[in-house]
């Protein structure tokens, strides 16, 4: 087995784990590369089909590429797609910062989700390696009903065994992403031939290398026009692959306040 | 840029697919400096993403305190304000051909839970000590749950040299006494390194302040570790997470934990011991259907019949399967807050099998600072103890010394876990042969005598009396005294004892647990076949497992009376008639009863004859009244 094998026999087992512990289960699909490789895991897991709902939080200000790639996707891969729209920012803490206020949004919108205990597990594509709070994330992590994650006391995981039950009116996240890095997202997808947003390729110079909101994200410079460029890129470059997400870098704890009241 | 930017560290991985990936994790005692190792190894290799010095630079100044590398790792707010690690963190890394993981675990005493979290990932593992302070207590702790976690690739990096004037003589001083506490529990130390996290000294270089080393640096020492060799040419297990049936195909998912299977392999699946054949390996997007697969891989397979399994169920080849118990032994870490208690019920989870199962003896609960055992009634939090468990239902396991990952199990409760610990079977036997039924073509055949004549004749009803106590208690001497009292009284009786069955039915039998098993299943069942012919059948075996008894039990119906001959193991290692417990108490004699293995007390016997404190007469002619009330037939 190499290192792509590993990745995926261990995401798969993660899914399935999900799939018979958490009922209802369903998949944040964010339509960016790393959700996409969710959702192509599942299809090896559960042999081509996706068994769950696939959930997009829908702000209204996704590039029209995105919901393209959307609406393409969802009728070839035969998907149950669940769209929410989320909350508009004038609901959202006036404390925050305002980018941070627009990413809030998200929150809310799976805090609609989620309303009325309609789910018990969310799968969610984050990744250790994009973001040091998501460094310390458990594979399942358990959210009290606000969805608010209690980092300073997250219960022990080892030996994968995942923490499966939760206490009334609480959910699952579980992150099947967890173990892998930017460069394994973008081999995989090569391996296994997942279609690429057009967005992430370079056109004059600049090219997106993680997808968000268009009046929070901003486009990197770069050439990479191929996936081979892309991975080259990556693996040379030293600046973070966030640094377009604008919110995170507002304030030294924005994005730690974003994700410990719920963020994914 | 913002001026006030959050840390992030992303970036920092690369070349994923090209060379191997070790997962090392840094673990030791509070402030012995493990984040600033990582820190330094970043700065020190060249790989710090831009802009992260000045990040923190920056979230220093604004602390008003000096440069902290630790800043790198500790990424939440409270981490850096209270200036303790609380969670684990990773961060990827590079160095020559090979990927590193490098896991940070809190040293706090308050966040084990998050430590064993951090360390159960990892390959190898780097135990740092301070060179000031020494060895503390969770140097110790953390490589003791080390050991039990599997790690087995270890180093030790003493640190904060430059505290210490780089003196030779305190960093051999640490070196002896600490390898010598890992020697003490299974543990050989790759390398020790002095080094100064914060100076910089055999980090990534070599120091020129401390000339009396010549080894490696932790660098270096890290592109030593070997990666733990994937447990292909073990014994296949393949633990059942779930069966799908999404279109006309009834798949069985799971992750071969070790092993490899074919498609036309027989499979047995324990516990149920259903067999079948592998008729496909399924897969979806990779081509050519796969014809074999092994450890490691998540797979779907198909099976010539339909048989019923479900998820939880462990599927190996038929010869060489798990062991099959109800009972075993448990090595144990306890992270929870409230204490584990004997005689209490647990959740138990064996990969992903769910069930209950109930601490039945605390063995020995270990001092991790002396490395003694000392005995308890509860375990607390962060210790560590041996216990006795017994499940509701029969499991499939391994003893963890053979095969660690089905080994090992958590305990819970409700939704929190409390516990891991791995398994060993001790004395305990390996119950699948006593439950595996070979032959499928049986028939009853109905009996032209009913059991009502033959009472008729006997004048008394048939019996199953079942003698178990320890050895010296009386068992034989009270069963050949009743046989005789009750022969004269006109009863049809027959004592079973070692003697007249370990010549000759069980001849074959030896005394590993299995076999002693065994030889208990078939008394068992011979006793109920001459309870079924009428008799009176009294059985003397120590028995000390409650699992034969309930066996024999099963065989033996309603006739089946336990009768607990009870004395202490003081009273009869005084008796010692055949001076077995002195041969015991001299090592000649291993797993005795009572001395080196366990004795199970009856739970709910039929009839207690206490022969600590009573003649041989008094307790026989208890044993007669006890016979005459439930057996004889008195109504001619």
């Amino acid at each position: 087995m190499d290192r792509l094998d590993r990745l995926e026999a261990q995401s798969v087992y993660i899914l399935r784990e999900a799939y018979a512990a958490a009922s209802p289960l369903a998949a944040l699909w964010s339509i960016g590369k790393d959700s996409n490789v969710v959702i192509w895991l599942a299809r090896k897991a559960f042999f081509g089909r996706v068994p769950f709902p696939v959930v997009q939080l829908d702000t209204g200000m996704e590039l029209d590429e995105v919901y393209a790639y959307r609406d393409q996707y969802t009728k070839e891969w035969d998907l149950d797609l669940v769209v929410i729209d989320c909350p508009p920012e004038s609901e959202m803490d006036p404390d925050l910062p305002p980018m941070t206020r627009s990413a809030a949004r998200k929150s809310a919108g799976l805090a609609k989700l989620l309303d009325g205990d309609a789910y018990k597990g969310i799968i969610v594509g984050i990744r250790r390696d994009e973001e040091a709070t998501r460094a310390k994330e458990r594979v399942f992590s358990p959210r009290a009903l606000s969805g608010a994650w209690e980092f300073r006391d997250q219960p022990p995981e080892f030996w994968d065994q995942y923490t499966t039950d939760t206490p009334e009116g609480a959910h699952l996240r579980i992150h099947p992403l967890l173990h892998w890095t930017e460069v394994d997202i973008w081999h995989y997808s090569q391996r296994e031939n997942i279609p690429i947003n057009p967005l992430y390729f370079a056109q004059e110079g600049k090219r997106y290398r993680s997808l968000g909101e268009k009046n929070i994200t901003a486009p990197i410079d770069s050439n990479a026009a191929t996936i081979d460029e892309i991975i080259t890129e990556l693996e040379t470059t030293r600046s973070p692959e966030r640094a377009g997400r604008l919110m995170d870098t507002e304030a030294e704890d924005s994005f730690e306040r974003l994700r410990t009241s719920g963020y994914m | 840029m913002p001026n006030d930017t959050a840390i992030q560290m992303n970036e920092l991985r690369a070349g994923t697919t090209s060379g191997d990936l070790m997962r090392v994790v840094i673990v030791g005692h509070v402030d012995h400096g493990k984040s600033t190792l990582v820190g330094r190894m970043f700065h020190d290799t060249g790989q710090l993403p831009d802009g992260k010095l000045e990040a923190i630079q920056e979230m220093c100044r604004r602390r008003g305190m000096p440069f902290e590398w630790a800043f790198l790792m500790d990424s939440l707010k409270a981490e850096r304000d209270q200036g303790v690690t609380i969670d684990t963190s990773q961060i990827w890394f590079r160095h020559n051909a090979r990927q590193y993981v490098i896991i940070d675990a809190p040293g706090h005493r308050e966040f084990i839970r998050n430590m064993v979290t951090g360390a159960s990932n990892a390959d190898a593992a780097m135990l740092m000590i301070d060179a000031d302070q020494g060895v503390r207590r969770q140097s110790r702790h953390h490589s003791y749950l080390l050991q039990l976690l599997g790690v087995r690739e270890v180093a030790v990096a003493v640190n904060k040299m430059d505290l210490v004037d780089y003196d030779e003589a305190r960093f051999r001083q640490i070196e002896t006494e600490y390898k010598s506490y890992l020697e003490g529990i299974g543990i050989q130390a790759r390398r020790v390194i002095p080094i100064s996290a914060r100076e910089g000294d055999n980090v990534a270089t070599a120091s020129d302040r401390m000339s009396w080393y010549d080894g490696p640096s932790v660098i270096e020492t890290m592109a030593e570790f070997e990666l733990p060799e994937s447990p292909v040419d073990r014994p296949l297990r393949l633990p059942l997470q779930d069966v799908y049936k999404f279109d006309d195909r009834r798949i069985l998912a799971g992750r071969i934990e070790s092993g490899r299977l074919h498609v036309g392999d027989e499979l047995v699946f324990s516990p149920s011991n259903r067999t079948a054949r592998i008729a496909s390996i399924e897969s979806w997007n990779t081509g050519e259907p796969a014809t074999t697969a092994s450890a490691e891989q998540s797979v779907g397979i198909t099976l010539d019949e339909q048989i019923f399994v479900e998820r939880g169920e462990v599927a190996s080849h038929v010869s060489d399967a798990p062991i099959e118990t109800d009972v075993f032994h448990l090595r144990l870490f306890w992270l929870a807050d409230t204490p584990l208690e004997v005689g209490k019920t647990y959740g138990l989870k064996i990969g992903p099998r769910h069930l209950n199962a109930t601490i039945e003896r605390i063995e020995r609960v270990i001092d991790v600072e002396a490395l003694s055992d000392h005995e308890a009634t509860k375990v607390s939090r962060d210790e560590i103890a041996e216990v006795v468990v017994r499940t509701n239902q029969l499991v499939a396991i391994d003893n963890h010394d053979n095969l660690p990952r089905t080994g090992r199990v958590i305990v819970y409760d409700r939704h929190i876990t409390l516990a891991g610990g791995i398994v060993s079977m001790g004395s305990y036997p390996d119950q699948r042969e006593q439950i595996t039924i070979r032959s499928s073509n049986l028939t009853e055949v109905d009996h032209g005598v009913d059991n009502t004549r033959r009472a008729a004749r006997n004048r008394h009803q048939p019996g199953v009396l079942w003698f178990t106590g320890l050895s010296g208690a009386g068992k034989s001497t009270l069963a050949m005294a009743l046989e005789h009292r009750l022969f004269d009284e006109g009863y049809q009786v027959y004592v079973l004892d070692g003697d007249n069955v370990r010549t000759g039915l069980n001849a074959n039998l030896g005394f590993s647990p299995e076999d002693r098993a065994e030889n208990i299943r078939r008394v068992g069942e011979v006793a109920a076949l001459l309870s079924d012919a009428g008799l009176i059948v009294i059985t003397a075996f120590i028995s000390p497992y409650r699992a034969d008894r309930d066996r024999a039990r099963e065989a033996g119906g309603d006739s089946f009376r336990e009768i607990y001959i009870k004395a202490d193991v003081a009273t009869c290692e005084s008796r010692d008639p055949k001076g077995l417990y002195k041969r015991a108490r001299a090592g000649e004699i291993q797993e005795f009863t009572g001395i080196s293995a366990p004795y199970e007390e009856p739970t709910d016997p039929e009839l207690i004859v206490d022969t600590s404190d009573k003649d041989i007469e008094s307790c026989l002619d208890e044993l007669v009244a006890y016979v005459k009330a439930n057996f004889a037939v008195t109504a001619k």
